[in-house]
């Protein structure tokens, strides 16, 4: 080749490293799009942040089922074992045997249910913390946002000091002397405990014609009031529990839950898991009701 | 190639591990704790929540041609049983096994699903139900 030749593609070549594409310089790929940490050797793990739970949350490695609790909470599940039998009151007992759910003891085929998830109504909380659990958590000075992984639901804890509500009887709440509906997901309040424990309070869910507590059944009310606290046990470690106090529907308190739950990639590309009504619908007329012998 | 109707039942007690669904599904409803494989070719696979569905057929030694069908967890979970969206394909030759349908009918609950070259999906001992509960 010619040295005019050589030069002019050393120069196209020059030109060519100055462009957006060839600056981009990136190895950035997509991950997987579910969470797939290995265990770490106790020689590796990193102490924990101070008031920090930020970061892509997931099951420990082999105990995906703990994040799923489809059979109910995961300290109570719905398996007929005289151990698992809940402390209900009459109304909560009854209100438990006009379920008609898709899991645990007392399930039914697909076309008998009457769980509202299936008409991809909101589980709201709790019962969004006890179903096929993936979450994101983001903070700043004020507040702490928690991303489900569930039908992209996400909802607020307020860290900036300002008090629970009060519940009110019949549901909702009241807010410096007015009312304020139900919610959904409630109204969340956070303080540290000390710099690794987040004591979460919630009143105001809504009302027991709307939710469930898990994917069995179980009843709550809007006379619900839930305590959760989150530990952060090491840098990749979280420990995540939650008792409820509903004298309504129990006549005691209880713990649904004492999760650990594992720091992901926080690049993990999360797969949907949308509840979309004509996804449903089809899925009934392809198979759940044929299935159900319907 | 022929088709054949080939249906293995196995006994829990004899898998290595427990089957989850035993806590999921009861006796009340859906599924069996028995095992049946069949042989069949692929007419769709649905990869949708809340449950993907492989639908196939299957023909009897008598030379009748019955359709399956099979549902296995949403994407998200399926995705770890090294399912994916575009697994299968209409006209694929498959071997499933699965839970049979407690009705008796041509149903079933994926606990594994092999193509003709070999691959693999889920595994014959897990034959995890929604959920995958192993409680």
């Amino acid at each position: 080749m010619r040295f005019s030749s050589w030069l002019g593609l050393v120069g196209s070549a020059l030109i060519f490293a100055q462009t957006p594409l060839a600056q981009s310089g990136s190895t950035a790929t997509w991950p997987e799009p579910v969470p797939a940490r290995r265990a770490i050797a106790e020689k590796d793990k990193k102490p924990a942040p101070r008031r920090s739970l930020v970061g892509m949350w997931g099951a420990m490695p082999g105990n995906r089922q703990a994040t799923n609790q489809s059979s109910g909470v995961q300290l109570k599940p719905n398996n007929g074992k005289p151990e698992n039998q809940l402390p209900y009151t009459s109304y909560g007992l009854e209100l438990y045997k006009s379920h008609k759910p898709l899991e645990g003891a007392d399930a039914v085929p697909p076309a008998a249910t009457n769980d509202p998830r299936v008409r991809c109504e909101p589980l709201g909380l709790p019962r969004h913390n006890h179903y096929d659990l993936g979450i994101q958590i983001f903070q700043d000075e004020y507040k702490i946002a928690m991303l489900y992984q569930y039908d992209n639901q996400w909802r607020i804890i307020w860290t900036d000091g300002r008090p629970l509500p009060k519940l009110v009887d019949g549901g909702g709440v009241e807010i410096n002397g007015q009312y304020r509906e139900p919610r959904w997901f409630g109204y969340s309040v956070g303080t540290w405990v000390d710099d690794y424990t987040l004591d979460v309070q919630t009143v105001g869910t809504m009302p027991e014609q709307r939710v469930w507590l898990d994917n069995t059944g179980r009843p709550i009310s809007d006379q619900l009031r839930i305590r959760e606290t989150f530990r952060r046990l090491d840098f990749d470690t979280l420990e995540w529990s939650e008792t409820i106090e509903d004298p309504k529907v129990y006549s005691r308190s209880w713990q649904t839950m004492k999760l650990p739950l594992m720091l992901q990639d926080p690049r993990t590309d999360v797969m949907t898991r949308y509840c979309s009504p004509s996804e449903v619908d089809a899925y009934n007329k392809a198979y759940g009701d044929p299935v159900s012998g319907k | 190639m022929k088709i054949g109707l080939v249906i293995v039942f196995a006994l829990v007690a004899g898998l290595s591990t427990p089957v989850p669904l035993a806590a999921h599904h009861t006796a009340s409803t859906l599924y069996t704790q028995k095992l049946v494989t069949v042989k069949g070719v692929v007419k769709a696979w649905l990869w949708s929540n809340p449950h993907c569905l492989l639908t196939f057929d299957v023909k009897g030694e008598d030379g009748q041609v019955v359709l399956w069908r099979a549902e296995t967890q949403a994407p998200n979970t399926a995705y770890t049983e090294g399912y994916r969206a575009n697994s299968f394909k209409p006209g694929d030759e498959v071997t499933v096994t699965m839970r049979a349908a407690a009705s008796g009918g041509p149903f079933g609950l994926l606990a594994q699903v092999v193509l003709a070259d070999g691959t693999k999906f889920g595994s014959i001992d897990g034959g995890r139900g929604r959920g995958a509960d192993a409680q």
